[in-house]
């Protein structure tokens, strides 16, 4: 039997990167594959290339059987694909018809928009598949699960026999879930194939027949669903070698460095994103934080730095409550931060390499001087980041764009690490590095530690934080649900607390720094 | 000096000459199919154009059109559209005519309480936007639309009869200034290096003004902390948020700053021109400093060259007119054409300056590997 699609030995490079490294993937007809993965093992690219946004620099491709090249979207539907993208793409002010036809309308004489056909065309696509909208509902009024019926359907009206939904569950509650699934499974019976992308573990082998693991832009392997576990998933996922537990003893002092109480922030639907969480990180001491992303973190972090509105709590740094306070003062105060996302929140792309070390530490020497920029310094300072932390760049004087990933990331964790400051958030800290790069980060997260650097290390590489960490705390659901030993914990536990197993949620309001 | 190097000077100089290049056969092309001999067009202004009191004129047309332009740059500089300069200038141009001619104070005094209203009244009427942007969300591309019908329809065209200096006059306008309130010209100054300026023609001496606005541009947007924060979160918001740049203050500081230059545009008509607010007052200055801005990509230089060739080609529009060699219009065709290459060029030099950019560091980190 032929496979509905077969992709073999794909490669994609950027610059510095390998997205994809000989992948390798076989989606049987009418079946749910996922992809698992976590965020920058190269699922994303995969998926662009097979929608025909992106080129594969090697590879083949083949749907049905048959060799195919696609130079733009428009090819991929035509082969019968259909992309579901994680953030939808409807035009709220228009009704559920508009927005599905928009792009493939069908006219009648005189080139007028066909309504009545195309509206016939819906509710049979519609009835076909069991997706229940209303085709003259205003998109705005519609909730988060009904706009993704939308999406779908859209996919399915322009002819789709191959669906890609990209992280389709990260945005709706867990009623919705089961719709979508429900739906997804009426799909299949239609006769569908679907790819289903996604890193939360329970989803993936609840809706997926067979599953493929993405790690680092290899495929690791194809399993059945019905055959693994969460814990072997989480295993495949993130790599089952245990690295040697750090030598080098304990350098964890007394003083507490950040504490955190009872924190409590609100998402955009006013639910707690972040649900009453308390930590301390001491001098000398990195705390690791894991879980699967979407369970807080990216809040937990945001409060932390001052960039979200914090509901309920206490944040303080040494003895200073800077709940309250910009997110200038923190900095100022030594809270260095690494973000998850360095395009995003890092970096100034088309700033020169100067500037961008100056980003966060404008307001103190030797980035400035009083009112002005002390661009002689800033460019001094800037030097020495580049020996130090061995950023590769041809001068100061070239933009950030024009450094690979690893490069950008060496820049970043420089100009945090050169402002010696007392407490480091590091978010993800190594994601979407080469190794080389991954393993200087590594050593100068642990010499600063030595030298009495507090660290909140987030992660979702589990070699990362049993490797660096001298405790780790679990956070799902926007909780903190286990204090664990990274000396005593195998993989295997840390996934079974991650996707919500296993917990000790007795004591999750008390988890901190100290364990217990 | 090497190959790399010599490519980025080229790449450098390349944008404004291909944009050049491209909107003169662009307008060419325009001038001979309305009927009208392109080359002899062209000289006709050319010639012009380099005669001294034409100069003059180009640099007087040029002064307010710079000062609107920075004005509008501020705000572009950290990508908020203040497209209310129109507004700001003309409300605070009124104000600055109406508190002139009640005052009586000796000279340079009585000219800095002329000036320091217009900046007022600029700032405040601009900050305003930025209030509502600060505290409502309200976006600043349609709250400074708004307020420039707010200002010129409602406030100036309301409150311009209870000032009137003569009803029977035909072109209704404020009291005229008294002359301490005046800013001298500097044909004194010019003279000094040329021969001397006929036909009436002054240079204003709002140009120093706007010279100096333009430096201190220059070195606060790229010298200062707060340049930095500006242009950090023009380039990214969220990054600069993370790195401690305060937004709503920056959105306030910026628009009132831009308020405040935008008080000045008017200045020429009150301090050198006109001495008073009348119905004649100058009209579309802040819209044309937008295209100057946009021209000149923000920076305090560039933005002089766009203004000085946006000023030759409104001073050519009245000789095409006399010589009847063209419609004045072609004038307009022009500034729209050069505005639209420039546009499109820059952003094709830009990507090839980056993919060199990205090309030189991957060569690197191999080279180094």
């Amino acid at each position: 039997m032929t496979a509905a699609i077969e992709l073999v030995g794909i490669t994609k490079r950027f610059p510095g990167v390998i997205a994809n490294d000989n992948v390798n993937l076989r989606v049987e007809l009418g079946e749910i594959h996922a992809i698992c993965g976590e965020n920058g093992a190269g699922k994303s690219t995969l998926m662009k290339i097979l929608y025909g946004m992106q080129r594969a620099d090697e590879g083949t491709m083949s749907i049905h059987g048959e060799e195919i090249h696609f130079s733009s979207p428009t090819d991929a539907i035509a082969a019968g694909i259909g992309m579901v993208h994680q953030h939808f793409m409807l035009a709220e002010q228009m009704t559920v018809l508009d927005n599905v036809i928009l792009g493939s309308e069908p006219t009648k004489f005189g080139g007028r928009i066909d309504f009545e056909e195309a509206e016939k065309h819906i509710r049979e696509v519609g009835e076909a598949y069991g997706l229940k909208v209303d085709p003259n509902d205003l998109v705005e009024t519609l909730e988060v699960g009904e706009r993704q019926r939308v999406e779908i359907i859209k996919v399915l009206y322009r002819g789709a026999k191959i669906l890609i939904l990209d992280e389709p569950t990260a945005v709706l509650v867990p009623q919705e879930v089961e719709e979508l699934f429900r739906n997804l499974r009426e799909l299949q019976a239609s006769g569908a194939t679907i790819i289903f992308i996604d890193h939360k573990l329970q989803e993936v082998l609840e809706i997926s027949d067979r599953i493929t693991v993405i790690r680092r832009g290899k495929t690791v392997t194809t399993v059945d669903a019905d055959s693994v576990t969460a814990s072997d998933l989480a295993e495949l996922m993130v790599g089952s070698e245990l690295p040697s537990p750090e030598t080098g003893d304990s350098t964890v002092t007394d003083e507490v460095a950040l504490s955190v109480t009872n924190l409590t922030v609100l998402d955009d639907d006013r639910r707690p994103a972040v649900d009453n969480v308390s930590l301390q990180v001491r001098r000398g001491e990195v705390l690791g934080i894991a879980g699967i992303e979407g369970n807080g973190q990216t809040e937990l972090i945001d409060a932390i730095i001052g960039t979200a509105h914090i509901s309920t709590g206490i944040i303080k740094l040494a003895d200073e409550d800077i709940t309250k306070a910009p997110v200038r003062h923190r900095r100022e105060s030594g809270l260095g931060y690494v973000p998850q996302d360095r395009h995003q929140e890092g970096l100034l792309l088309d700033a020169a390499l100067w500037e961008n070390a100056a980003l966060g530490h404008q307001t103190v020497a030797p980035f400035s001087h009083g009112f002005w920029l002390d661009r002689t310094g800033a460019r001094g300072r800037t030097e020495e980041i580049r020996t130090d932390f061995d950023v590769r760049t041809p001068s100061v004087e070239v933009t950030a764009r024009g450094l690979s990933g690893g490069n950008q990331q060496k820049l970043i964790i420089g100009r945090e690490m050169a402002a010696s400051p007392t407490v480091l958030i590091a978010a993800h800290p190594t994601r979407g590095i080469d190794v080389g790069a991954q393993a200087d980060v590594w050593n100068q997260i642990r010499e600063a530690r030595s030298l009495g650097l507090a660290t909140l290390l987030i992660s979702a590489d589990l070699d990362e934080l049993i490797g660096l960490s001298d405790t780790i705390v679990v956070m799902f659901h926007g909780r903190l649900v286990a204090t664990l030993d990274p000396a005593e914990v195998n993989p295997r536990t840390l996934g079974s607390y991650m996707t919500g197993a296993a917990s000790q949620a007795e004591h999750a309001d008390q988890v901190g720094g100290e364990a217990q | 000096m090497n190959a790399s190097t010599l490519r980025r000077i080229a790449l450098a100089l390349a944008a404004p000459t291909i944009a050049a290049v491209v909107a003169i056969a662009i307008s060419s092309i325009v001038l001979e199919v309305s009927g009208s001999d392109s080359i002899e067009t062209f000289k006709t202004m050319l010639e012009n154009g380099t005669k001294l009191e034409s100069m003059i004129d180009t640099l007087n047309r040029a002064t307010p059109l710079y000062l609107a332009a920075v004005a509008a740059a501020i705000g572009f500089r950290m990508n908020l559209f203040n497209i209310g300069v129109e507004g700001q200038y003309i409300l605070a141009g009124f104000a600055a005519a109406v508190v002139g001619s009640k005052v009586g104070l000796p000279g340079p005094l009585h000219v800095a309480v002329i000036i320091f209203t217009a900046m007022f009244v600029g700032a405040a009427w601009s900050g305003l936007a930025g209030l509502l942007k600060v505290t409502r969300g309200v976006n600043e591309v349609i709250s400074t639309i708004m307020l420039n019908f707010i200002a010129v329809g409602a406030l100036v065209a309301g409150l311009l009869p209870r000032f009137i200096d003569d009803p029977t006059a035909a072109n209704q306008g404020t009291p005229q200034i008294a002359e301490s309130g005046w800013l001298p010209n500097l044909n004194g100054f010019v003279e000094i290096f040329t021969r001397e300026i006929t036909k009436g023609r002054h240079l204003t001496g709002v140009f120093v003004l706007a010279i100096v606005i333009g430096i201190i541009y220059h070195v606060i947007i790229n010298r200062s902390r707060f340049g930095f924060d500006v242009r950090a979160s023009g380039m990214n918001p969220t990054a600069a948020r993370a790195g401690g740049v305060p937004p709503k203050r920056m959105v306030l500081i910026a628009m009132i700053a831009g308020g405040a230059v935008a008080g000045l545009v008017g200045m020429p008509e009150i301090l050198s021109d006109n001495h008073s607010y009348d119905q004649g007052f100058i009209q579309g200055l802040g819209f044309a400093g937008i295209a100057v801005a946009l021209l000149g990509r923000n920076t305090a230089p560039g933005m002089a060259i766009a203004a000085i060739l946006f000023g030759f080609l409104d001073s050519s529009a009245a000789i095409l007119q006399v010589s009847s060699l063209a419609s004045s219009e072609i004038v307009v065709i022009m500034q729209a054409t050069i505005l639209l290459v420039a546009v499109v060029v820059y952003e094709v030099v830009n990507r090839i300056k980056q993919r060199d950019e990205v090309r030189r560091a991957a060569q690197m980190a191999q080279a180094a590997a």
